[in-house]
């Protein structure tokens, strides 16, 4: 199906950037942002490992679980058509979201993990063979990592790591030359989980295809944080996850060009993912339907598709403008106070700060904010391999939405100097 | 537990800062290493065992505030005891920390370490304070190392 883009709504020509009154207007919308933690107002800067929920897409999913549902692609009964139509217009609003050529390019899974298994599985397996090279880069996180740490094992193939310098950048120079005639396939995050660096994901797709090699892109977390465009990237795969950009768990997307997705293997058998079946040959769907074995999770899906478009209703390109602004206020005060040290300062970064009290362990940093009602990740972050990078067991780290303040920027700065003074 | 300062006291912080016995038994004749993979906890746990009393310990390691004090404040409270005592309070202490054993109203032997009694209502906290003491038992019954997570997990195992 090809369809036009919905434009971005920020460029309309009309100012609609994020200032303190449209803020106020965007955290109505998120009745779990009014909640009290600990007898304070909650302050949750934890986006990074899950996104809050605003109200249209709450009752986008009390209107399916109400009117709509059905098992989908079945029956011929009104309900089964309605909820698999619906369906159908989430893959839709997923590639409009991406500006992916077309919606059977789209593949719902249950997240980035399973999205990175799926080509783990249905391309690696059937690609990648003994003494082939996978390149990865060393700020991945623990899923764009496992699974081709696993198909290594099982057929003999070999990772080589993008290594990074101080700052948490990738050096690139390094990267390329890590390419050689058995270099088979690129994995690579587009924004560290951890550190919240922005990788050069464009320039580094050209430079693989260059040698013929395919790329599959973690998009986790930069999806919820910027425009994408598929093509404009041009990377064979993208995956990222419904939870983190104001959606449910239990759903996330593939996308993979569509030759690519064609040649693959299946990753699960099943139901729907078929076109006959006999005890001695199954004939397997076309594609997306040949990686959607079994029911899907046709709610969290259609959930995911009002996601992108509440998402789209603010504008995606107002969205980082607005986190670029607490990301700098954040990081020039937090990084003003004497013991406290910012882990990741590369120069394009998303909206992440990690961060070390020195002295304070991080979780005890974690427990003692929590007292406050703020809200931050404490701890290794999925991504070990970072932590080795840089020399310490774990961070604390607070990560920023669309809908954070500076005021609860403010009320971060308070509790590390409360960390701090309880410590000395 | 909503004011931090009941957990964090100056007892906990000072023995976080300056800990007890901290170091190895040169020819230690039992030895545990326990290790939290959450959040990177890791004790080493050395000592010797003279006619069934624990005749010298001492611990290593890196971890939280609440990890440290409590290998620093085990260290002190256990030497000088027997294998049954030390054992007896590895099991009074899971059960303060779990919530199955209130200081305040039933009989123990953990004295001072009742200061620990706050990490019950911190679940994620649990296993820093309990980290050390899974070690000690290790220890006591030869088993090289322990971790906090799968069939070792001190808290689901008992809890």
């Amino acid at each position: 199906m090809k369809v036009e883009r919905v434009p971005d709504e920020g460029m309309n020509g009309e100012s609609t950037s994020i200032d303190q009154v449209r803020v106020d207007k965007i955290r109505a919308d998120f009745p779990i942002l009014s909640l009290q933690v600990s007898g304070k107002p909650l302050v949750y800067l934890d986006n990074a490992a899950s996104s809050q929920m605003p109200q249209p897409v709450i009752d986008r999913i009390v209107r399916y679980q109400t009117q709509e549902h059905s098992n989908i692609h079945r029956a011929v009964h009104y309900l089964s058509e309605l909820a698999t139509k619906e369906f159908e217009v989430a893959r839709v609003k997923v590639q409009n979201f991406l500006n992916a050529k077309e919606s059977r390019e789209i593949i719902f899974t249950r997240g980035t993990t399973e999205a990175i298994n799926l080509v783990m599985h249905g391309y690696g397996r059937a690609f990648i063979g003994k003494g082939d090279e996978i390149i990865l880069s060393g700020l991945e996180h623990h899923a764009n990592i496992v699974p081709w740490q696993m198909l290594a094992e099982e057929k003999g193939a070999v990772l080589r790591v993008i290594p990074m310098n101080d700052h948490g950048e990738l050096l690139i120079d390094q990267f390329e030359e890590l390419f050689n005639a058995k270099t088979k396939f690129l994995a690579l995050s587009h924004v560290s989980n951890a550190l919240g660096t922005i990788n050069p994901v464009k320039q580094m797709v050209a430079f693989a295809h260059k040698h013929g090699v395919p790329v599959l892109l973690d998009g986790a977390q930069a999806a919820p944080h910027q425009m994408l465009d598929v093509q404009e990237l041009d990377c064979d795969f993208y995956a990222f996850s419904g939870h983190k950009m104001c959606g449910p768990t239990g759903i996330g997307v593939l996308y993979g060009k569509a030759q690519l997705l064609e040649k693959m293997q299946p990753y699960q058998g099943g139901g729907d993912m078929i076109l006959s079946v006999t005890f001695e040959k199954t004939t397997y769907n076309v594609i997306p339907a040949k990686f959607e074995a079994g029911t899907p999770p046709i709610m969290a899906a259609i959930a995911l598709g009002a996601a992108i478009d509440y998402l789209q209703g603010i504008g995606l390109g107002n969205i980082e403008a607005y986190e670029h602004e607490l990301l700098e206020y954040a990081t020039s005060r937090v990084s003003a106070i004497p013991g406290v040290k910012i882990i990741g300062t590369a120069r394009k970064k998303a909206a992440v700060l990690s961060f070390e009290i020195q002295g304070v362990h991080p979780h005890d940093v974690g427990t003692i904010l929590n007292a406050d009602g703020i809200a931050i990740r404490t701890g290794h972050h999925c991504a070990q391999p970072v932590m080795q990078r840089f020399h310490v067991p774990a961070t604390a780290r607070a990560s920023f939405a669309f809908y954070n303040t500076k005021q609860e920027i403010d009320k971060l700065v308070d509790g590390i100097r409360r960390v701090q003074e309880m410590f000395s | 537990m909503t004011d931090m300062r009941q957990l964090y006291q100056e007892v906990i912080l000072d023995h976080n800062r300056k800990p007890r016995n901290y170091g190895a038994i040169p020819d230690a004749n039992r030895h545990a290493d326990g290790h939290n993979p959450l959040c990177g906890d890791h004790i080493k746990l050395s000592m010797n065992v003279l006619e069934d009393k624990i005749d010298a310990i001492a611990f290593e390691g890196h971890g939280c505030a609440i990890c440290k004090a409590s290998a620093s404040m085990m260290t002190g409270a256990v030497k000088g005891k027997s294998v049954q005592d030390a054992e007896t309070m590895v099991e009074e202490f899971r059960g303060m920390a779990t919530g199955t054993l209130d200081p305040e109203s039933a009989d123990h032997h953990l004295g001072k370490l009742k200061i620990f009694a706050g990490v019950k209502d911190l679940p994620s906290r649990v296993k820093c304070a309990i980290l050390p003491w899974h070690t000690l038992h290790a220890a006591l019954n030869s088993e090289a190392s322990i971790s906090t997570e799968g069939e070792a997990d001190p808290v689901s195992d008992h809890a």
